[in-house]
């Protein structure tokens, strides 16, 4: 974990709202795990204060690249859409544990399902799933057509349904809609997305799996206890509370309450 | 040379730089970033007598130059932070300033007793302004009668100096803090957050869990200096001063307004240094204004005010 000052590279925007934003430093060679997040100063001074967790999309190790994709919701995330190459921006990361893959064997399918910004994080998770010889199925899901972003990349690396809401593209209704399709096809499966399509996707999902969390947060490294969630069922003795910046953002399925 | 080594009740500190209780966990966090030697003190999170689970989340919102949190006093209770956090911390050389908190007076009183006997436990800052429990907390931070009240009845356990954490939401901070300094705390740490809110338009709703939270950072710098400049006129015990606290000028604005020493809440959840760039910060700032001792401004801001009215 480390607070470095990357360089903007490129700066994107997918779908209305959606940023991609491609940073370089040397600091990238530590961002190897997928389903972390950096904790982003999106300008200097003191407004916007705190940081802004987004996860990591995509790692380019030898090109010393990554990029984030956020949704411009807030003066936090506009701030940090005005931004343009050249400049440096303030991160501290990578934060988190991500999603484990090293219990995989070749062969296996991974089903890969996630909502709106959460579907990010995924991808550089499907790249190093797929380096693995695993194969990769993903259902992504958006509210209506023109909302779609990361389809083509997506579909370099494996299978991609696409959901809409309105049925403007792809099957009509929520990521659990498809999953339906896909019941018993796969060993493992993998989410991130709005809390209540975690919810639903864990509800439907029909091997073990791991989901990633999202919460408001203040430090990023554990102290300030802004983002915590229940354990399911604690052992005795053992804490009844995770820390989702630094036990999660990536649970296993069934460990905690969401 | 520069000094800038402070000394106040049970704290000797190599500089008047301590992270605010519950900004800052019980160090291990902030340990993985830099060597907590460096800092003049640490005032670790609230303990209670029991585990405390805390309020429901979304717990912060931000706003602007500031935040406002709803943590809820989460805590593993003073059984484990006896066992594992405070010995934990007795590897450095940093006096540890225990946050106590609870609903009752009797419930203050076992904390305060138990933990006042560790041997790294140089004092204890009473937590009577927590605005985010139902309980206890703010109730006595809001009455100089019951503030009083429990201030004497810790005094009369406690093995270590005893600080009182005044909360701003109060008519009038110099009545609360003569009433606990008559009681026989000997500090004050001044100020906790100010009762606030935050609606999320999307849904007409406060953005917080517990509706209400306490509202920190530079938003609050302008209420707690005049605090701090009121109350250090009227009392003789020192004042741990905070609120907002994001570069050196902030820390001697404080001193200067009347704090002996101060404390950095929020600025650690922006930057995981803050503590220790503040500490080097504010002695390259000394140089430049040619402040030999820092403990030379303490409470300049009125000092030749007073002066010059009794000349």
């Amino acid at each position: 974990m480390i607070v470095d000052k990357l360089e903007i590279v490129k700066q994107e925007e997918l779908a209305p709202k959606i940023f991609e934003m491609t940073l370089t430093g040397n600091s990238v060679n530590e961002m190897v795990t997928p389903g972390q997040f950096l904790h982003v100063k999106v300008a200097d001074g003191i407004d916007p204060l705190l940081r802004r967790p987004i996860s990591i999309c995509n790692v380019d190790i030898d090109q010393k690249k990554l990029s984030i994709i956020y949704r411009v919701e807030g003066k936090g995330t506009k701030r940090l859409s005005e931004r343009i190459p050249g400049e440096k921006v303030d991160i501290l990361g990578p934060l988190g544990q991500g999603f484990p893959i090293d219990q995989l064997i070749q062969g296996n399918t991974a089903l890969l399902v996630g909502g709106g910004v959460g579907i990010p994080p995924l991808y550089y998770l499907a790249k190093l799933l797929v380096a693995k010889g695993i194969k990769v199925k993903t259902i992504i899901g958006f509210r209506t057509e023109k909302d779609i972003f990361l389809e083509k990349k997506f579909a370099k690396l494996s299978d991609v349904t696409i959901t809409t809401e309105d049925g403007s593209r792809g099957t009509k209704g929520f990521v659990t809609t498809a999953m339906e399709e896909q019941k018993n096809s796969y060993d493992v499966f993998y989410t991130c997305g709005p809390t209540p399509m975690l919810r639903a996707v864990q509800l439907a999902a029909t091997s073990t799996g791991y989901v990633s969390l999202e919460e408001r947060m203040g430090c990023g490294i554990g102290a300030c206890l802004a983002c915590v969630c229940d354990v399911n069922e604690p052992a005795e003795g053992e804490k009844k509370y995770r820390k989702i910046c630094c036990d999660g953002p990536v649970f296993e399925a069934g460990e905690v309450v969401i | 040379m520069t000094k800038l080594h402070v000394n106040l009740p049970g704290l000797k500190m190599k500089n008047p730089v301590m992270p605010a209780s519950g900004c800052f966990g019980f160090g291990q966090e902030f340990a993985r970033f830099y060597d907590l030697n460096k800092l003049g003190a640490i005032a670790v999170k609230a303990v209670t007598a029991h585990e405390r689970s805390g309020n429901p989340t979304p717990r912060v919102a931000e706003v602007d130059g500031g935040m406002l949190n709803a943590i809820g006093l989460q805590n593993p209770g003073l059984e484990h932070v006896t066992k594992h956090e405070l010995p934990w911390l007795e590897k450095f050389d940093t006096p540890i300033l225990v946050n106590v908190a609870g609903n009752e007076i009797e419930d203050y009183v076992h904390v305060a007793e138990s933990i006042s006997k560790i041997g790294n436990v140089a004092a204890i800052e009473l937590n009577i302004s927590c605005p985010n429990v139902k309980e206890g907390g703010l109730l006595f931070g809001t009455d100089s009668v019951m503030a009083a009240e429990l201030t004497k009845a810790v005094k009369a356990v406690s093995k270590v100096p005893v600080y009182v954490k005044l909360s701003p939401n109060v008519t009038n901070i110099v009545e609360m803090a003569k009433a606990v300094e008559a009681a026989g705390a000997d500090g004050l740490c001044m100020i906790n957050t100010l009762v606030g809110m935050k609606i999320d338009l999307k849904t007409g709703q406060p953005v917080i869990a517990n509706k209400t939270g306490g509202l920190s950072g530079p938003a609050i710098k302008p209420v707690a200096i005049r605090m701090v400049y009121e109350v250090s006129q009227a009392v003789e015990i020192p004042i741990i001063g905070m609120g907002g606290i994001h570069t050196a000028d902030d820390i001697l604005e404080f001193m200067m307004a009347g704090a002996s020493a101060v404390a950095v809440g929020t600025a650690n959840f922006v930057d995981p240094f803050a503590c220790p760039t503040l500490i080097d910060d504010l002695e390259k700032r000394m140089k430049e204004l040619d402040i030999e001792d820092i403990t030379s401004i303490i409470g300049r801001g009125w000092k030749s005010l007073n002066k010059s009215i009794s000349s």
